[in-house]
């Protein structure tokens, strides 16, 4: 057993669920008990999805164990059948399905139903959403997707987008972006699935040239295997951030033998400017921690030390499945690597590391106000919120602009900092009022607190060392975004000094043990 | 006035109160419902020493999560042992495991005066047997902290029933009874500010005692025996007042305290059995009444003649169809409830008006079919619902609200109806 307070994936089932609801004309018909719905939600109200997701559950309760659950399970597929008329049923068991063995594959093949049924092995004890997508994907791709026959259509080159789901983060627009970036390198899109494809559409994969693998956890074992068996080479670079955009493009031009000179000479990305210019300067070495899944904090890694000129100190993922990317990428920048789906040691090592702007999931995000530390989103799970009206993708040139924007609002604005730090003593233009442009509330000066109990909380520093009142009043007079790391550093200066009493000289003698 | 007496003079000014009716629309499909496990969303939150420890799978764990959502932000008195291969494969004892993580769990939080083990599906079907868990982890961790059990399985349990497994489990844990003359115990998790509330109104009439139960801290649980008188808060609490008749506890059966009738309603019966006179309660009830009353008529303007049509959720649904009806003059189409309990809302379901389709159990896409057809003005559903109907055209109110908000009470009677109102007239606002 393993106590978790919150998961940052769901079950597989659910990813099943991501992949049945992106697609169209396809139903799922779930073996799982009363409550299990409430995955619907997460479809109507995080992404406002004005259906509900494809998804029968033949809602067995206690009373039903002793009898036939197979018997309602064939009666809620039938029933699906003719409600809903797909052209193609996934048919598969939730966790505690899984454990009645009840074998919905081939309880659906004695149904006789005339249209594909594809059954879904998803071991839930073991794994979980994201694998669960990808599975579900790669098993729907096997099914239907054939091989090319004869030679390839004349015309533009065609590739497929393999990996987005629902409840994707920001796949809705990542799709168009990299559509609008592919068309302005002069190719067609033959297929994006899941998203928004049908069975029909995953049988024409083949007649692309090649594939753009999107989102690898989802996508990456589906395009293995179309590479083994359809015999089409995959793009691996996801383009997020100008950098890796600028790799992608070379990659699909090196795999297409295209010119692309001229698309990465224009450059139409803001991004690249905005950083440059001098407002921009007080971005230099902020203090940043990265979670999320593999791929995208892996990009914004990069993005945050090339591209903003931020200084990342920790970077980290949820899925093991991509633990030897990260681990390399964290080994780049000179940082830990933390590889956990415990959320409770993803707070602690912030607490612990003290950054000045958290890059993380939502659920970073709540650690980062609990300890008043500016925070902005770049990876699932997300919430209601990381789903905005607006065209906001991740990926491509556009991408690289919505980035910048997001990761820099909430920090205090360049001059604003100049000008804080030099009147901090006035009684009316000192941090207490926040950053301007952050409602009320954005910044209070507050000191942070880790909400979690003391004894939860990996302790650094010995209990013995104390504050003289000078001290603590001089710490005060720090600028708010950087107290946390003042204070966090004169303590470790004091400690390998063994000072035990703080007193104001401490604090600048560790400042200037400590500067740059 | 008893309430006997409200209800008879009730018939003389409004459509005739009708027996029980007897038609009752079961279907069976699929339920668009949430399982018991989502009690502890509120239950951790209203009993302040208390942790709850879902035994179970990550489906237990994401669903609570998600159910949950904003309370991230609060340090959360609830967790899931999530159960694995080698649980189930019989590499593991999960006794031994069960009590490692309890460990962890108690190392993170010395505070904890009591722990619920909650059983789930996957650990029902296993068989895992907290009982003996529950036991043999107070016998080693008490007297400080005592452990009980119960489950919130979706298999046993739907939504609302998991606090009444709860409560019933808690019983077990009430004092023997001290008292020698009647004393009153409201029962059903209420927000503090409405429990000081009714509170406040009970002292004022000169009910010597009033307990809640479920307490705020664990060593507050009331005394229950032959003297005890209870009223139910919750009208999903069938099990919890079994136990509690079992203890000796005689029942106050009234309507539920929604509105400014059903309020009255309710307090009438602690009156009547703490032999109030009808001047002391007449005098103390007044006051919050017409509060109440003047707070629902801004409110009945919108809704007045409006139709409603109640999906299956909380149990809560005749409570408030009779108050949607009587209250603020809205004409319900079909009252669907998970399950009837008809002891306890025959006083509710007796003042509906004919014609209305009441249903237990669910078929959703049937159900989905009658609404349609039916095209309410409001619809009052579960969340997986509410976007998809609302995007077909339909006005809805999400029914999670009604447990997660203060609603009893005279003085929330006005959300309560606010509640109602809102979509209805963004529904009117709207021009896109």
């Amino acid at each position: 057993m393993k106590l978790a307070v919150w998961t940052y994936e769901g079950p597989p089932h659910v990813g099943a669920m991501r992949v049945a609801t992106a697609m169209k004309g396809v139903h799922y018909l779930l073996h799982a008990p009363q409550g299990d719905t409430y995955a619907d939600l997460l479809f109507t109200m995080i992404e406002r999805r004005g259906e509900r997701p494809p998804v029968t559950y033949t809602t067995f309760q206690a009373r039903d164990l002793g009898g036939d659950t197979a018997d309602l399970f064939k009666d809620a597929a039938r029933g699906a059948y003719e409600r809903f008329l797909p052209q193609a049923m996934l048919v598969g068991a939730s966790c505690t399905a899984e454990l009645i063995q009840d074998d919905p594959g081939g309880l659906a093949k004695t149904l006789g139903l005339p249209i594909p049924v594809v059954p879904l092995e998803l071991p839930s004890y073991q794994k979980k959403e994201n694998w669960g997508a990808s599975e579900t994907f790669f098993q729907l791709v096997k099914r239907f997707a054939v091989k090319r026959e004869g030679p390839a259509q004349g015309g533009a080159p065609r590739c497929n987008l393999l990996g987005p789901t629902a409840l994707g983060f920001r796949h809705r627009d990542d799709v168009l972006e990299v559509t609008r970036l592919l068309g302005q390198l002069g190719f067609e899109v033959n297929v994006t699935a899941p998203l928004n494809a049908t069975p029909a559409d995953l049988a024409r994969l083949g007649d692309a040239d090649f594939n753009v693998v999107l989102y690898p956890e989802i996508a990456e074992t589906a395009a293995t295997w179309l590479e083994k068996n359809l015999g089409q080479p995959a793009i691996r670079t996801p383009p997020i951030g100008i950098g890796a955009t600028r790799d992608f493009i070379a990659a699909v031009a090196a795999l297409t033998g295209r010119d692309a000179s001229a698309l990465l000479h224009s450059m139409p990305s803001n991004q690249p400017w905005w950083s440059r210019s001098v407002d921009s300067t007080y971005l230099t070495g902020k203090r940043v921690f990265v979670f999320g899944d593999a791929t995208h904090a892996i990009a914004a890694a990069r993005i945050a030390r090339e591209e903003m000129g931020f200084e990342v100190v920790g970077l980290g993922a949820y899925n093991r499945e991509f633990a030897r990317e990260v681990r390399a990428a964290a080994e780049h920048y000179g940082c830990p690597a933390l590889i956990t789906d415990d959320y409770l040691e993803v707070e602690r090592t912030i607490a612990d590391l003290q950054p000045e702007l958290v890059l993380g999931t939502q659920m970073e995000r709540h650690i980062a106000k609990r300890l008043n530390i500016a925070c902005a989103v770049i990876s699932a799970p997300a919430h209601v919120q990381d789903f905005p009206a607006r065209y906001s993708p991740q990926m491509g040139f556009e991408g690289a602009n919505v980035m910048f924007d997001t990761w820099v609002h909430p920090l205090v604005m360049g001059l604003e900092e100049h000008l804080l730090a030099m009147f901090r003593d006035d009684f009316e233009f000192n941090d207490h009022a926040g950053p301007s442009h952050l409602g009320h509330g954005g910044g209070k000066a507050v000191e942070p607190t880790v909400a979690v109990p003391p004894q939860a909380v990996t302790e650094t520093v010995p209990a013995t060392i104390s504050w003289t009142s000078d001290a603590e009043a001089e710490l005060i007079k720090i600028p708010f975004f950087v107290r946390g790391k003042a204070r966090r550093n004169t303590e470790i200066f004091a400690e390998r000094n063994g000072i035990f009493r703080i007193d104001v000289e401490t604090i600048y003698d560790a400042r200037s043990h400590f500067a740059r | 006035m008893t309430v006997l007496n409200l209800l008879a003079r009730r018939a003389e000014t409004a459509p005739a109160a009708r027996p029980l009716p007897t038609e009752v629309l079961r279907q069976r499909g699929q339920r668009e419902v949430f399982c018991g496990l989502t009690g502890i969303v509120w239950l951790h939150r209203k009993i302040q020493d208390a942790f709850f420890l879902v035994v179970g799978s990550r489906t237990c764990a994401h669903l609570i999560q998600s159910a949950a959502g904003v309370m991230v932000f609060a340090e959360p008195r609830f967790a899931t042992a999530i159960m694995e291969e080698r649980d189930l494969a019989g590499m593991a004892d999960p006794n031994e495991e069960l009590d490692r993580v309890v460990a962890q769990v108690l190392e993170r939080r010395p505070d904890i005066r009591l722990l619920f083990l909650v059983g789930s599906c996957p650990s029902e079907v296993i068989k895992l047997d907290l009982s003996r868990a529950a036991a043999r982890l107070s016998a080693r961790h008490g007297p400080d902290l005592r452990v009980l059990n119960y489950s919130g399985s979706g298999i046993e349990t739907t939504f609302t029933e998991g606090e009444d497994a709860c409560l019933t489990a808690m019983v077990d844990l009430a004092p023997v009874e001290t008292a020698t003359a009647p004393h009153l115990v409201v029962v059903g998790s209420l927000p503090d500010i409405v429990e000081d509330q009714f509170r406040r109104l009970f002292s004022a009439m000169g009910l010597p005692r009033v307990d809640f139960f479920p307490p705020r801290r664990a060593a507050d649980i009331p005394e229950i025996g032959p003297q005890t008188r209870f009223l139910l808060a919750q009208p999903f609490l069938g099990a919890t007042s079994q136990k509690l008749e079992d203890r000796g506890a005689q029942p106050l059966r009234a309507p539920f305290p929604f509105g400014a009738e059903g309020t009255t309603a309710w307090l009438q019966a602690a009156a009547d059995a703490f032999k109030i006179s009808p001047a002391v309660f007449n005098s103390v009830v007044a006051p919050g009444r017409e509060r109440a009353k003047r707070a629902l008529a801004r409110h009945r303007e919108t809704l007045q003649g409006k139709s409603v049509f109640l999906f299956p959720d909380s149990q809560l649904e005749p409570s408030m169809a009779r108050f949607l009806y009587e209250e603020l003059d809205m004409r319900p189409i079909e009252v669907g409830t998970p399950y009837l309990n008809k002891e306890l809302v025959s006083c509710e379901i007796s003042r509906l008006p004919s014609g209305v389709v009441l249903s237990e159990g669910q078929d959703v896409d049937r159900q989905l079919d009658r609404c349609r057809a039916a095209k309410p003005d409001l619809t009052i559903c579960g969340l997986g619902l509410a976007n998809p109907l609302e995007r077909e055209g339909l006005a809805t109110k999400w029914s999670i609200e009604l447990v997660f908000s203060p609603v009893h009470g005279f003085d929330q009677a006005g959300d309560l109806a606010g509640l109602f109102a809102r979509p209805v007239t963004r529904h009117a606002m709207l021009g896109v």
